[in-house]
């Protein structure tokens, strides 16, 4: 096994390659906005863009994994349509996605 | 106190159930790092310098299997082109913070700092303190406990036996829930779900995100009439 402090070389190019890219996605929206007024049809596009990306991000674990991610979310989508807090909306799907496991 | 000081712990108190989230993954993710052959150090400069938890766990997947480094870099900006969403419609809730910040302020932008930032947005403009407040901790949360997962190896038990790799989608729901405005915020997720779902099942790779993100958003410019703008 190799020492706590090894840094091989090749490993640190490829890091900090990853870096770079990773944190251009994320400068890149910064500066496409630059100067950019937002109104209109942009504005309706923008808003939408938390909801239409926070969906796309939870569509695989909660239809594509299984019965109990599906189950987990309608309880969790049930918790959050009643605007219980965000931690016990958090907890109601982790709790229940566990259930969910044990029992199917 | 000052505003700095109240709106940081405003943050911190907003962000803490995803701390609880991000050290067992972030140590399962350095296991994983470890038993690919990354030293604890190597692990810690990974997830502080790409700090994309997705994407970490498809480059230490992808590690070592006779990739070009180059190939292995260019997933991990497809898997994360998703960020240029997030910090183009964040930029535009932090008018109240100095833009000289701004660059610096999108390192630390991650789903869930982000997911957070936004649920702030929708009643009131970001300062720098409750954005650092959510999103810097995250971040030293990740990398350190990415070190001790190095550290243990393998006697960790599997996030998945106590629910916790769930906790993300959970809280991206309870997030979620908080933009519905009407029935045009219906047929924004049912494209954006529906588009996900295909791209997820023909495509390799994490489009699904950006190309379901981006069908969401085209319904909404769709269905925009300028009457009532």
């Amino acid at each position: 096994m190799s020492n706590i402090f090894t840094v091989h070389f090749t490993t640190l190019l490829a890091i900090i390659g990853m870096g770079l890219a990773t944190y251009s996605t994320r400068l890149s929206g910064l500066l496409l906005m630059r100067g950019v007024v937002v109104q209109g049809r942009l504005k309706a596009a923008l808003d939408a863009v938390p909801p239409a990306v926070l969906m796309a991000v939870i569509t695989p674990t909660v239809f594509m994994t299984g019965k109990a991610e599906t189950m987990a979310a309608v309880v969790t989508g049930a918790a959050a349509f009643f605007r219980l807090p965000l931690l016990v909306v958090i907890l109601s799907g982790v709790v229940s996605v566990v259930l969910f496991r044990h029992l199917i | 106190m000052t505003s700095f000081s109240k709106d940081f712990k405003s943050g911190i108190a907003d962000a803490w159930p995803m701390f609880l989230a991000y050290a067992p993954i972030a140590a399962l993710w350095g296991t994983l790092a470890a038993a690919k052959g990354f030293s604890p150090l190597e692990a810690m400069l990974m997830s502080a310098l790409v700090y994309a938890g997705a994407s970490q766990f498809v480059a230490i997947e992808m590690w070592g299997a006779a990739q070009s480094i180059l190939l292995l870099i260019f997933t991990i900006f497809v898997i994360n082109v998703r960020h240029v969403l997030y910090a183009a419609s964040i930029s535009r809730h932090m008018g109240d913070i100095p833009s000289r910040w701004h660059p610096a302020l999108m390192y630390v932008l991650t789903d869930e700092a982000w997911a957070l930032l936004e649920r702030k947005a929708l009643t009131q403009p970001l300062t720098i303190g409750y954005y650092l407040g959510v999103a810097f901790p995250l971040w030293p949360t990740w990398f350190l406990c990415s070190a001790i997962g190095a550290i243990i190896g393998k006697q960790l038990p599997d996030p998945a036996l106590i629910g916790l790799d769930f906790a993300f989608a959970a809280m991206f729901i309870a997030i979620l829930a908080g933009f519905w405005v009407g029935s045009r915020t219906g047929a924004v997720i049912i494209a954006s779900a529906v588009v996900a779902i295909l791209a997820k099942t023909y495509l390799s790779g994490a489009w699904y995100i950006v190309l379901g993100g981006l069908a969401g958003v085209a319904v909404a410019a769709l269905l925009h009439s300028e009457a009532e703008a």
